[in-house]
């Protein structure tokens, strides 16, 4: 007990432990829409494809690990309830029908692929595959909207700034999702993917560059100014630039590791026009809004030890499941 | 449009009563499929791998489903409870973060090599990924029950005021989350979810039987659906006398820690010892049946039963009636009734167990038809006695959401539109039947299917050694 009440006393180690845990909550979301993001990406590119082989493909690839990739969005919910409690519930309640869309959507994804497989009529894989389609591009574009104004600080759920951000969203999600699906697919289906993951990077730093307008417009625009954020942004066009540059090579891998690169590029510059803010609406800031001393030690030391373990998880995952797909595994 | 505070509840309620029906199934058939893959890896016997195989695709779309409405309810204590989320985030967040990273990441992880790594990885590394799965399942449990025991037995925080509003504050983080609460409800919770799909793996395994051998109607792969039977019916001897007998010591706790719901559990108005255990209680006229007891029923009741369940042995135990409490009592006639259902289910899953057992023993075990009928008929309630045990649970700790320190109506999203509320409550009550139907189609398609077929089975290295391809035991007991 004694050893708890000092946990009450503190910061653990004298860390700046609400900066980190603001960081990690942002790590953590950019973890999802990377992770989610390709098979967001690959659900949207399976509109591209007619053929029943490629689909069983498509849906093979994303098979085992949606599921374990679409918990980081469940884990960064949690870890915002458990360190910031105020802007959860904020946040929450304030976009309330965008956070249903987001729910419906995610809803949709999930049950697609499942009913897909259950048969093999026209018909009925022609509305399931829809629903995926529609489910891969709703799930990304509505948290982009969300996360767009949220860092707007606008009370409202419906803003250009949101539509923005949630097409800036979708458009990275299909190109990592091209990257991914080059890694797990080989012959026409590869070979095809290639052109659709040039033209949604181009789109991607277009809507980058519109919403950061649209963000100056709006009184952001010391922020955006600040030369961290513009060497962000720097940064992502080369990181672009690579990954055109790596699929052209047919190094899927490498234009995988540059779609994550602009995946937490773009978090860190979401994480960076908030600071020192984590609400703008409400006012909260990342010191005001964080919880006290004791849960917030806990939470470290649980984070701490869970979080490696949890990275050993997934790479136990990716590793059982390297290389191409394999459809017959497919349920 | 509707009252927001009313739409909310409404939601809420929808919400995790599909919900809970997806990880009763995931959770329950956890230990089942840790056993069929030891089996499977270790024996070589076919009807292991097809036990593993059919049950994993039953587990793996209950799975899918149950991460999908799962996200629903940790977002809606954000969207439509935001105040009792800032008031108890201090302590009610840091569960449900750590259920995530613990539990949640281990289940979903492993599952994708559960499901359909089979080919890919060492038998070993199958066998953890079992485990973990199962694991995840069981530890997800963990914390949500302890968030969800402090609501009902809060402990080791304060009441604070920050900027003009109360927040409870920890204080005491092992009082708060080693909650005595918690073990009640976790071995209650777990044990059920084993013993519904014990329940619902007899019968459907009851259908196949009946069919083959009442009907006489050939059933391929007979053998698999005899032994599911077998183990089911294990299963169930063990969880259904277990599930009462801990009930009953469960019940003694409620009545010890959160009287109010007890009073309304047995519709006790006025403090009275003595107090009948109703089995029956039919109401005079037709108004009476949403206010039990208030006045003079047809009651068939077991005198000082209720006092003797309460106290543990003593019939003259005083029970506190629900006048005696400051707030208005829960709704008395739901906890009431739902108590009874749950309670009347439980014996019935007993007596279904020992009919079963006993049939087992003289031989009759896939002769005795009316067995078969009643086994199909209880398929699915075991989940029908979570919903109803759940309600004695959520709706007998009203009007509070966290007992004794912040009611429902106060935790509702102060912003929130009756229109919003409207169109989300409607929106759910759609999509959520949509999802219960489709759910049960693909489970339904799942069992006509059947298992994989002898021929289709993977080439087991103890099955190449002993040609035990064609043939095998259907029984559980000759195994070893």
């Amino acid at each position: 007990m004694t050893d708890l009440a000092g946990l009450a006393d503190g910061p653990l180690f004298g860390l700046p432990l609400p900066e980190l845990w603001f960081g990690l909550i942002f790590a953590m979301l950019g973890t999802f829409l990377f992770l989610d993001g390709f098979d967001f990406g690959a659900g949207a590119l399976f509109a591209t494809r007619e053929d029943d082989e490629d689909r069983e493909m498509i849906l093979a690839a994303i098979g085992p690990f949606w599921d374990g990739n679409e918990v980081w969005l469940v884990v960064f919910g949690g870890a915002l309830f458990a360190a910031f409690p105020a802007v959860y519930a904020n946040l929450f309640s304030r976009h309330y029908l965008l956070m249903f869309g987001i729910l419906g959507a995610l809803i949709l994804r999930g049950l697609a692929p499942e009913m897909y497989e259950q048969r093999h009529d026209k018909q009925w894989q022609r509305w399931w595959g829809r629903s995926f389609v529609a489910g891969s591009i709703l799930a990304p574009f509505l948290l982009g909207a969300f996360v767009g104004n949220w860092v707007a600080g606008t009370p409202r759920s419906f803003t250009l700034v949101g539509i923005l951000v949630g097409l800036t969203t979708v458009a990275l999600t299909i190109v990592s999702g091209t990257a991914f699906l080059r890694v797990k697919t080989r012959g026409t289906l590869r070979a095809d993917l290639q052109s659709y993951g040039e033209r949604a990077v181009v789109v991607y730093l277009l809507a980058v560059v519109a919403t950061l307008v649209a963000l100056a417009v709006d009184g952001l625009r010391a922020a955006i100014l600040s030369p961290v954020v513009l060497a962000l942004v720097g940064a992502s066009v080369l990181l672009a630039g690579g990954y055109v540059l790596a699929l052209r090579q047919g190094r899927d891998l490498v234009a995988l590791a540059a779609s994550a690169g602009l995946t937490y590029g773009l978090t860190v510059v979401v994480a960076l026009l908030l600071y020192p803010s984590i609400d703008p609406v409400s006012g909260l800031t990342v010191r005001s809004a964080i919880v006290s001393t004791l849960p917030l030690n806990l939470m470290s030391v649980g984070a701490a030890l869970l979080l490696p373990l949890v990275a050993s998880y997934f790479v136990v995952l990716y590793s059982a499941f390297s290389g191409p797909a394999d459809p017959s595994e497919a349920y | 449009m509707i009252d927001p505070v009313l739409g909310s509840r409404l939601q809420f309620a929808l919400t995790t009563i599909v919900h809970i029906i997806f990880p009763v199934m995931s959770m329950g058939l956890a230990p089942f499929l840790i056993y069929f893959t030891w089996k499977d890896i270790r024996t070589g016997k076919p009807v292991y791998e097809q036990l593993r195989r059919f049950w994993t695709k039953i587990f793996a779309v209950s799975f899918v489903v149950g991460t999908v409405t799962g996200i629903v309810l940790e977002f809606e204590f954000g969207t439509n409870f935001a105040a009792f989320s800032t008031a108890a985030g201090e302590l009610f967040g840091g569960p449900l973060a750590v259920e995530g990273m613990m539990a949640f990441m281990l289940e979903a992880t492993f599952l994708g090599v559960f499901v359909f790594g089979r080919e890919r990885v060492s038998d070993t590394l199958y066998m953890i990924s079992a485990l973990a799965v199962g694991a995840g399942t069981w530890l997800s449990a963990v914390w949500i029950l302890i968030a969800n025991s402090w609501m009902q037995v809060p402990r080791g925080y304060e009441l604070v005021t920050e900027n003009g509003q109360t927040v409870v504050h920890l204080v005491d983080p092992i009082a708060a989350y080693l909650n005595p609460r918690f073990g009640f409800m976790y071995i209650h919770m777990q044990n059920a979810a084993v013993e519904s799909v014990a329940l619902f793996m007899a019968g459907v395994a009851a259908y196949y039987v009946f069919r083959h051998h009442v009907w006489e109607y050939p059933v391929e792969n007979i053998s698999f659906w005899e032994t599911t039977l077998k183990i089911a019916l294990v299963a169930l001897l063990i969880t259904a006398p277990l599930q009462v007998l801990h009930g009953d010591l469960y019940a003694r706790h409620v009545y010890e820690t959160q009287p109010q719901k007890f009073a309304a559990m047995e519709a006790v108005w006025e403090t009275e010892s003595y107090v009948p255990e109703y089995l029956i209680a039919v109401p005079t006229d037709l108004s009476d049946i949403t206010d039990p007891r208030a006045k003079e029923l047809f009651g068939l009741g077991i005198p000082g039963g209720a006092s003797w369940l309460a106290s543990g042995g003593d019939p003259n135990a005083e029970i506190t009636g629900l006048n005696e409490f400051d707030t208005e009592a829960p709704p008395v006639a739901i906890v009431f009734w739902a108590f009874r259902a749950m309670v009347g289910l439980g014996f019935w899953f007993i007596l279904l167990a020992f009919w079963g057992g006993y049939r087992w023993l003289t031989g009759d075990l896939f002769e005795d038809d009316l067995l078969h009928k009643a086994l199909m008929g209880s398929s699915l309630l075991g989940i029908v006695a979570v919903e109803v045990g759940w309600i004695v649970t959520e709706v007998g700790r009203q009007p509070w959401v966290i007992q004794g320190v912040m009611k429902t109506h106060e935790g509702v999203s102060p912003g929130l539109t009756g229109t919003e509320a409207a169109i989300t409550l409607a929106g759910f009550a759609l999509v959520y039947t949509t999802l219960l139907g489709l759910y049960t189609y693909v489970i339904a398609r799942i069992i006509r299917a059947g298992p994989p077929g002898r021929d289709d089975l993977r080439d087991h290295p103890k099955r190449r050694d002993t040609g035990d391809r064609p043939e095998a035991p259907a029984g559980v007991a000759s195994d070893d």
